[in-house]
Order: C-alpha cells, then sequence, then structure tokens
C-alpha cells in the first residue's frame, strides 16, 4: 500500500491571486484540464467544419460553393481537409480531451491528491500543446496549403517536398514540427501521471481501490510514454529528410514526372510505416481506453450496482495495454511486408478482440440486475457500449490478411475507425462531460437540451458511418476526393449523397450541444449538493467546484472499494469510498 | 410523487433506446443479408476461398453483434429504474473463465482458419512458367510491361524516364532485350493461364487493387513486390489505386481484361506491332 504522507510528494500551495497565474499560466491541475478540453472543444468544431466540407464535395462534386477560390473544391483542397480533419481530430480532440482534459482534471482528485506529482511540468505541457495546434493550423496558411499526404504522411510523398504535390512543401514542414511538439507535450503528460498515480495516492486508496477511470488514465499514460517516443524519432527522422537531406524513408532512383531524384538513396518508406504504427496503433488505446474507464465507471453509478468483475476490467485493460504494442503490423498488411510476419500480427490482433470482448460482457453484467437512471450521462454511457461493439466487430474482418486485401484503404476501414476510436471516444467524453460538469463548473448541463443532443447523435453516427462499411464492401477506396474515375464508384454516389445529408444532421445537432454547454456554463441549474449523482469516488466529497488544493489541505482517507452500490445491510444505495465504516448507516 | 415521475421517464426512454438498438440491429443485419451493396464476383480460385472465408467471419460477428446489441436492449428496457432494487453482486469468475475461453477460441481459431487463403498466395510463389507483368505505378497512371517473345525484360533507367516522349518507364533501347518489350496502360491477361505481377513505383507509394481478384497490393518506391494470380472468368475489370499517392489519386484508374489464350496473342501481336 502507498501512502502518501503530507508535503512528501509535493507542497500544500494557495491559490494565486492573477488573472494570468490563476487562468492563463496556472499549475492547477483543474484549471490545466479545462485549458486541456477547451483546446479540444475548439479543435472538435475545427475538424468538424473541415469534414462538413468533405462531405458537401463527397456528395455533390461539382457543384460550385463561393468560398472555395475558383468555385469548386479541387482534389488537393479535398485531400488537405482530410489530412487536417484526421490530425487535429486524433490529436488534438481524442488523444486530448480524455486523457489531458478529464484526466488532468480528475485523477488527482479521485486518488486524493492536491495535484498532479509536478504541475509546473503539467502547465507546460498543456502550453507546449497550444503551440503544437497553432503551428498545425499555421499549415493552412502557407503557400501551397496544408499538406495532403493524411494523417499518417507516408513517405515518399510526405518526404520528397513540393514537387510530389501543392501543400508537400512548406504546410508538409509545419505538420511534422506541430506533430513533434505535440510528442514532447505528451511525454510530460504521461509522465506526470505515472508519477502521480503511483506517488500521490491517499491513505488507504490501493490499487484494488481505484476507480476504473484512474485505471484506463493509468494504462493510457503508459501507452503514451512508450507511443509517443517513437512518433517522435520519425518525425525528427522525416525531417531530416526533408530539410537535411538524408535518406531515411527515400530509397534511390525515384523520377517524379519525368524529373530524376539523384540526391536521395538507400531509404525505406516501409521503415516509416513500421516507426508510425508502432505509434499508431497504441494512439488508438489512448483515444479510447479513457473512454472504456468513463463507461464502466458510469454504468455502475447509474445501474446503482458494483461494477461486474472488476478484476477482469484491470487486467483486460492491462491486456489491451500490452496487446496493443504487438499488432502494428495490421496496419500493413498490403504494405510488402513480410507474409509470415502478416500472419503473426493477424493472430495476436484476433487476440485483442478478447479483452474487448471481455469488457463488453463485463459491462452487460454491471447492467444486469440493476436499476438504470437514464439521465444524459448515462445515455452516452449506453452509446458507447453499442459503437463499442459495433466498430469493434468490423476489426475481425480487419484483422485477417485474406479478408484485409480487399478491404484495405476503404471505406471499411473508414467505418471501423470512425465507429470505435472517433465515435466511441467521443460518446465517452460526451458521458464524462454531462456527469462531471456540475463537480466542474457548479451547474448542471440541461437535461432536455441534453437528450435532444444524444438522440440526434447517437442515431445520426449510425446513420453515417453504417453505410460506409457497405461502400467498403462494394470495394470503395478510401482518400478518393470523388467517386467519379469509373464505373462501379460511379454506381456508388447515392450511398455517399445520403451519407452526406446524415453527417450534416448530426454536424448540425452539435451545435445544440455547443448551445447547452455555454447556456449551462452561465444559466444552468446550481448543483448545491456535493454529490449530486449519489456516487462514490472522492471527487463527489468536495464542493463543486473544488477549492484550489481540492481537499482543503486534509488528506482524505480510503475505506471502500470505488464501486460499493447497493451493498446489501446500508441504508443508502451507495457507500461513499472516504466514509468511514462506522459512519455507514445501517438499513 | 417526484420518484413516481422519473421512474415512468425512465420506462419510456429505455423503450425508445431498446427499441432503437433492435431497429438498428435488423436493418443492418438486413442490408448484409439481402448484399445490397456487396461485392463483384470473385474471378479466381483463391477469390472463392477468400469469399468462404469471408462467410465464416459475417457468421460469427453476425452473431455476436446480434447478440450483443440485443442483450444491451434486453437489459436496457429490462432493468430499467421501475422503483425495483438494485442486486448486489461483484462478478463471477466461472462466466469470465468461459467467455474469456470461448473468446479465445473464436477469435482465434477464426485467424488461424484464415491461413490458407493467405498463405496460398502469400507463402509459396509463383509457379515458373506463369506469364510475367510488370506493374509500375507513377503519379497518376499504371503502366503495365510484357517482356515479349523473347521471354526477357529490358533494362531499365530512372534517368531515361519520360511519360512525355512515350518512355513512361525508361526502357533502355540499347538493351537488345528492351527491343521486343511491350509497355501499355492497360493490361491483358490470358484465362486459366498463371499471372505474376512484379510491382514497382517509380515515385510514391501506389495500390494496386482490382476487386474482382480480391487482391490489393501496395507497388513501394524501391521494392519488387511479386504477386500472383490465375483469373478464369474472361471480362474487364477495373483497376483502381489504393495507396493515397497525391492529388490526382481518385482517377488513377486502369482496366484489366482477361481473355481467352487465342485472343491474347492477337492482342499480344497488335501491341508489339503498334510499337515498333
Amino acid at each position: 500500500m502507498v501512502t502518501h504522507e503530507n508535503g512528501g510528494g509535493h507542497e500544500q500551495h494557495h491559490p494565486p491571486s492573477g488573472f494570468i497565474r490563476k487562468y492563463v499560466f496556472s499549475i492547477d491541475h483543474k484549471v490545466i484540464g479545462i485549458q486541456y478540453l477547451m483546446l479540444a472543444l475548439f479543435s472538435v468544431f475545427v475538424g468538424m467544419a473541415l469534414s462538413l466540407l468533405m462531405r458537401l464535395h463527397l456528395g455533390w462534386p461539382t457543384a460550385k460553393f463561393a468560398f472555395f477560390h475558383g468555385g469548386q473544391m479541387t482534389p488537393e483542397q479535398y485531400l488537405a481537409l482530410m489530412t487536417m480533419h484526421g490530425t487535429i481530430m486524433v490529436f488534438m480532440v481524442l488523444t486530448t480531451a480524455p486523457q489531458s482534459g478529464f484526466g488532468n482534471y480528475f485523477l488527482p482528485i479521485q486518488i486524493g491528491a492536491a495535484d498532479m506529482a509536478f504541475p509546473v511540468l503539467n502547465m507546460l505541457s498543456f502550453w507546449t500543446t497550444f503551440v503544437s495546434l497553432v503551428v498545425m493550423i499555421c499549415a493552412f496558411f502557407v503557400s501551397g496549403g496544408a499538406p495532403i499526404g493524411g494523417w499518417t504522411s507516408y513517405p515518399p510523398l510526405s518526404a520528397l517536398g513540393e514537387i510530389v504535390g501543392p501543400g508537400q512543401g512548406g504546410g508538409e514542414t509545419l505538420w511534422i514540427v506541430g506533430l513533434a511538439i505535440f510528442c514532447g507535450a505528451s511525454l510530460m503528460g504521461a509522465l506526470n501521471f505515472i508519477t502521480t498515480l503511483i506517488d500521490l495516492r491517499a491513505k488507504g486508496m490501493t490499487l484494488g481501490r481505484l476507480p476504473l477511470t484512474c485505471w484506463t488514465w493509468f494504462v493510457t499514460a503508459i501507452l503514451g510514454l512508450l507511443a509517443f517516443g517513437v512518433l517522435l524519432a520519425a518525425c525528427i527522422l522525416l525531417l531530416l529528410d526533408r530539410l537535411a537531406g538524408t535518406s531515411f524513408f527515400i530509397p534511390g532512383g525515384l523520377v517524379v514526372t519525368d524529373q530524376v531524384i539523384t540526391w536521395h538513396k538507400g531509404g525505406s518508406p516501409l521503415l516509416w510505416q513500421h516507426l508510425f504504427w508502432f505509434f499508431g496503433h497504441p494512439e488508438v488505446y489512448i483515444a479510447i481506453l479513457p473512454g472504456m474507464g468513463v463507461a464502466s465507471h458510469l454504468l455502475s453509478t447509474f445501474s446503482r450496482k458494483p461494477v461486474f468483475g472488476y478484476r477482469a476490467m484491470v487486467a483486460a485493460v492491462c491486456g489491451i495495454g500490452f496487446l496493443g504494442f504487438c499488432v502494428w503490423g495490421h496496419h500493413m498488411f498490403v504494405s510488402g511486408m513480410s507474409p509470415y510476419s502478416a500472419f503473426a500480427f493477424s493472430i495476436l490482433t484476433m487476440t485483442i478482440g478478447v479483452p474487448s470482448a471481455i469488457k463488453t460482457f463485463n459491462w452487460l453484467g454491471t447492467l444486469w440486475g440493476g436499476k438504470i437512471q437514464f439521465n444524459c450521462a448515462m445515455l452516452f454511457a449506453l452509446g458507447f457500449v453499442s459503437l463499442f461493439v459495433s466498430g469493434g466487430l468490423s476489426g475481425l474482418f480487419l484483422a485477417q490478411p485474406a479478408l484485409d486485401l480487399y478491404l484495405h484503404d476503404g471505406y471499411f476501414v473508414v467505418a471501423h475507425f470512425h465507429l470505435i476510436m472517433g465515435v466511441a471516444a467521443i460518446f465517452g467524453m460526451f458521458a464524462g462531460l454531462y456527469f462531471w460538469f456540475p463537480k466542474m463548473f457548479g451547474r448542471f448541463l440541461n437535461e432536455g437540451i441534453g437528450k435532444v443532443h444524444f438522440w440526434l447523435t447517437f442515431i445520426g453516427v449510425y446513420t453515417i458511418f453504417m453505410p460506409m462499411h457497405f461502400l467498403g464492401l462494394a470495394g470503395n477506396p478510401r482518400r478518393y476526393s470523388e467517386m467519379t474515375a469509373g464505373p462501379f464508384l460511379l454506381a456508388l454516389q447515392p450511398v455517399h449523397v445520403f451519407i452526406s445529408i446524415a453527417a450534416f444532421i448530426t454536424i448540425g445537432a452539435q451545435l445544440i450541444f455547443l448551445f447547452n454547454f455555454l447556456w449551462s456554463l452561465f444559466a444552468g441549474k446550481e448543483a448545491k449538493e456535493e454529490n449530486p449523482w449519489h456516487a462514490t469516488t472522492l471527487e463527489w466529497s468536495i464542493p463543486s467546484p473544488p477549492p484550489h488544493d481540492n481537499f482543503g489541505g486534509v488528506e482524505p482517507v480510503v475505506y471502500h472499494g470505488p464501486y460499493e452500490f447497493s451493498v446489501p445491510g446500508a441504508a443508502d444505495d451507495y457507500i461513499p469510498q472516504h466514509l468511514a465504516p462506522n459512519l455507514v448507516r445501517k438499513a | 410523487m417526484l420518484s413516481r415521475r422519473t421512474e415512468r421517464g425512465s420506462t419510456a426512454v429505455a423503450l425508445a433506446f431498446a427499441l432503437f438498438l433492435v431497429i438498428m440491429t435488423l436493418v443492418t443485419v438486413y442490408i448484409f443479408w439481402a448484399k445490397i451493396w456487396w461485392f463483384p464476383p470473385a474471378i479466381t480460385d483463391l477469390g472463392h476461398e477468400i469469399d468462404a472465408q469471408y462467410a465464416r467471419t459475417f457468421l460469427i460477428t453476425g452473431i455476436v453483434f446480434v447478440a450483443a446489441q440485443l442483450g444491451l436492449a434486453y437489459a436496457i428496457f429490462k432493468f430499467r429504474d421501475h422503483g425495483q432494487k438494485a442486486s448486489y453482486f461483484e462478478g463471477n469468475n466461472t462466466l469470465e473463465i468461459i467467455w474469456t475461453l470461448a473468446t479465445v477460441v473464436l477469435f482465434v481459431g477464426l485467424g488461424l482458419y484464415a491461413r490458407n487463403a493467405w498463405a496460398e498466395v502469400h507463402f509459396i510463389g509463383a509457379s515458373p512458367g506463369a506469364l510475367q507483368i510488370e506493374v509500375t505505378g507513377q503519379q497518376f497512371v499504371w503502366n503495365f510491361r510484357y517482356a515479349g517473345p523473347d521471354g526477357k525484360f529490358g533494362r531499365e533507367k530512372p534517368e531515361l524516364v519520360s511519360a512525355s516522349t512515350g518512355n513512361p518507364v525508361g526502357l533502355d533501347s540499347t538493351d537488345p532485350a528492351s527491343k521486343d518489350d511491350i509497355v501499355s496502360p492497360v493490361i491483358a491477361v490470358p484465362e486459366g493461364r498463371e499471372v505474376e505481377l512484379i510491382l514497382r513505383s517509380q515515385d510514391v507509394t501506389h495500390s494496386f487493387y482490382v476487386r474482382e481478384l480480391r487482391l490489393k497490393q501496395d507497388a513501394v518506391p524501391g521494392m519488387e513486390i511479386h504477386m500472383h494470380f490465375t483469373a478464369t472468368v474472361p471480362g474487364e475489370y477495373e483497376i483502381a489505386c489504393a495507396e493515397l499517392c497525391g492529388l490526382g489519386h481518385y482517377r488513377m484508374h486502369s482496366m484489366l481484361t482477361v481473355m481467352n489464350e487465342a485472343d491474347f496473342e492477337k492482342w499480344e501481336k497488335d501491341q508489339e506491332a503498334a510499337n515498333q
């Protein structure tokens, strides 16, 4: 058992006075968490606006719009939107909000700490992330525009410069620099999370009493620490290829539009793919694990039942984390990699389906026999489970190389990763936000507006992404700016129109959410109680919003597991973790 | 009073949620079942084998999908808050072991079952008598080269590449073996004869994709990647590029024609004549 003596981990600190130290360069983990969430909120609307333009073009490729130079979107503009949509969504939203946002705010509180282990490092990692976002967005405004190589940025397309396409000059360089900066920020964040969880747990907060949210933030941080270092190295090598004339990823003898590239030889395009996906696959779990944590937490809280199979859940999270590093090759079945490695990667990938299935069974087990309360937080958590199943099962196709050959780089893949990594993860965030909003801001999000938002979004995402599976089965390749090259693609155009319309409605529904968020922030129903949901974890034992040092200088002591709901013999249907056994009211 | 209102509200929401899941599941299963948007028919034996593995995977994932979504719908409706007390249990080790083992057997078994379809084309190379065709990707066209009557590919040099003067692959005319090489923007293959493709790329990574062959293979700069197939159904099939290669990626398109042996010989002769 780790105990945390007062002053052992860090000094208790007092709230700073000035505006700048309080809200801008704050070292309070709660302020930093909200800063991360705001950055993600801004980014998600940027990313969504990009997807709106993409869907507009995919639905009606020849339509003219005043806001495009020349009236019509060019293929390179489409690819630039696509690249930036993917990049912004993956890094600035999916990596940032669930982990750095909610994790920053609630990990220290849930383990009973006054702050993160390294508050200044925490501030630094946020502002580094901010710089990275600014650098990336600058790519839109340089000559040639944003890069067109996709968020995976495969060389030689990403390494040869403007000669292979507009956006591959200054835009691509900024993209790589921005990403490298982001890696630095994530490494700092990961280090902080890991240290905090190991070192700053309150008395009695054993590993077996950690809320599942904390387990997922912890494992995610470990993944980040191991994965972002590799991506950082890859980015530096790619930058050297572009700027210093090295040839890590560029082979000799290339000819681009009749011009021989004489200054590069000996590199391997596959090396980038290995490095990128060694990061890229764990990244999928970085995005989804915190969502799993939130879903588990809320399913238990709002079924008024303990999590079914807590230990199995923890084992599954750790299993997913470990296996996540052993499966990157399934992104490379068509790359020219050894077919024997491909087969090994395939079996390992099928194996990762096992912990995912365990989690699903346990979520159902948690609901079973419960007393389910349908507030917005719970609706999104339930939606998460449904989307996780739908998005996860298509992985069983893509994990088999013989089947992946047909589906690879097609819309089936787009459907798969959007459902599981994009939408399910975002449902995890929405669930978390509806749940924790009263704690963070002292007011509730409006439940009525929230339900409208939930239903439009839930139905909307299925209407957008289910049909993409069928496009994939029909053979539609991804990253095509229009479907006009041949007869089979032209025949699929009506499906694209349908998806575009569904996307517009779903994107429109997010404005309802934005309204709810802003309105509730200032005029929402006040959260007068500390614990309005009758939840068990430590954040509900302190005022809303919590004071600067969380527990008012008194370190909490933990007596119970995280999910003691409906315990026989107790008067209330929940026993908070901090409640001394003699204070638990008997029935 | 208040609690009765939340209970009624919870029934309506639970019912809506459960109904949505049921409808979503039925519609999804129907569209898969009715094959409204589906694979084009395969034209190789391997393709049929892959389709059989697809069928097995659809069956297993389909059962899990329906069971999980309907299970969720049932739980949501059945255990909605209607004033009952939640039951208390923290798990069940027997169940955990059963569903862990069951998914291991199901998922890993499925993966092992898929080995043959993969091994057939990837562990074993083309047989010695196969017709060799070199496939070269460049922004944003495919070129296909046949060795011609001498059965030998002539030398290629990057510095000779000149799409504008009709030498897109950089054929070196000083090499006698290159004299009878045929370079074509479309590919024709004889029905029933094994074809070995040698994939190359001049500039960035492309990917050779023919739906009816159930094959896709990246053409990677600096690498020569071999793939092989035996097409058995004559016809015209579209070739798409499946790896993002630049702004013209969407229009990097060509055609594969499978024809009988006699037609193929004639086609080859016509190409040779045109090349002279």
